[in-house]
């Protein structure tokens, strides 16, 4: 599903997709090489939707406490990347990282660094990649592992207005694990001025490989 | 003549991959699907010589495609397009005879691809 409501017309749309597309099934790659289990994931679906939406979106996809690993990346354009999956799932991931070596209270004890580095591999790999096809550094923050629903995961604030009303880009891909309990989802979020930054990014990049077959 | 099929859902996709043929093999003709029904659809019209399938597409993927082709088309140049390389994915790609072209595509990543078939389309046509 697209739903830009006008901020992005269907080539961009297309090209973003594309892009998140190739970046994803890079981090996918890396993925399975540390899991040992083949990585599916689904075709990315954008939106561009109030934050209230996004964070009503991720609790209609997902009911139960959920843990994420969140990257925030800053540059041309800035936004925040998220590796999303129900907290049940948490543990089955941390072995499947971990090669199934650890007792129970060692898979607890390396719960946090072991979701950090995933979600890192996953979400820096695909960053990585889409900041090298639109040629513009991105610098990334450190993976830190969340716990709590929606409204937890996108900080909506009861206080600050804008943190409700601003529109932000949605971006979500669906994962699951082959053979092992494990399914989540990868989730980027910008805000209005990165939307435009990106707009011009994209329009370069259009141009630098589509050139004059673009109209 | 040579008709080469491109199916991918992303039209950016199809042209860069359309360039890059073009670039590479201009006598040959291009055409296009956006989905694998369309793709299936397009191919049963025939005249279709060789194909290059994007993997993830919403629907069937490029890969469940693949085999569906290469089944009724044991001949037929395949390749999937992707920046997908799971061990898994390359297995059914290599038990499919089906060949792997990275994404993104540039000349240099279909090179190969595009000589190995021209020759192969060569070779059965003599």
């Amino acid at each position: 599903m697209t739903r830009t409501g006008g901020y992005l017309d269907e080539l961009e749309q297309d090209a973003l997709t594309e892009l998140v597309n190739i970046g994803v099934s890079r981090a996918a790659a890396s993925l399975r090489k540390m899991i040992g289990h083949q990585v599916l994931l689904s075709v990315p679906a954008l939106e561009i939707v109030s934050r209230t939406v996004a964070a009503t979106l991720i609790r209609e996809r997902e009911g139960g406490d959920l843990v994420a690993v969140r990257q925030d990346f800053e540059g041309a354009f800035s936004g925040r990347a998220l590796l999303i999956f129900p907290e049940a799932n948490s543990l089955a991931l941390v072995r499947a990282v971990t090669g199934d070596e650890l007792d129970e209270a060692g898979v607890l004890e390396m719960e946090d660094e072991a979701l950090s580095e995933t979600g890192n591999v996953v979400l820096y790999g695909c960053l990585a990649t889409m900041a090298n096809m639109l040629k513009r550094p991105l610098e990334m923050s450190l993976p830190a592992v969340i716990r709590g629903d929606g409204q937890v995961l996108f900080e909506l604030s009861d206080t600050d207005p804008s943190s409700t009303t601003g529109v932000v880009l949605f971006l979500y891909i669906n994962f699951s694990v082959s053979g092992r309990d494990i399914r989540g989802y990868i989730a980027m979020l910008m805000d209005l001025p990165s939307i435009e930054a990106l707009k011009v990014l994209i329009a370069e990049f259009l141009e630098r490989i589509v050139g004059a077959d673009a109209s | 003549m040579t008709t080469l099929l491109i199916v991918d859902d992303s039209k950016l996709a199809r042209i860069v991959l359309g360039k890059a043929v073009a670039a590479l093999q201009p006598e040959w003709t291009r055409v296009e699907a956006g989905n694998a029904d369309e793709a299936l659809a397009r191919i049963a019209d025939g005249a279709v010589d060789l194909a290059i399938l994007d993997f993830n597409m919403p629907g069937r993927n490029g890969l469940d495609l693949a085999e569906e082709l290469r089944a009724a088309h044991p001949s037929m140049p395949i390749a999937l397009a992707t920046a997908n390389v799971q061990d898994e994915i390359i297995a059914r790609a290599r038990d499919a005879d089906v060949s792997f072209i990275a994404k993104p595509v540039t000349e240099d990543s279909v090179r190969g691809f595009l000589s190995g078939a021209a020759l192969k389309l060569r070779s059965t046509r003599t």
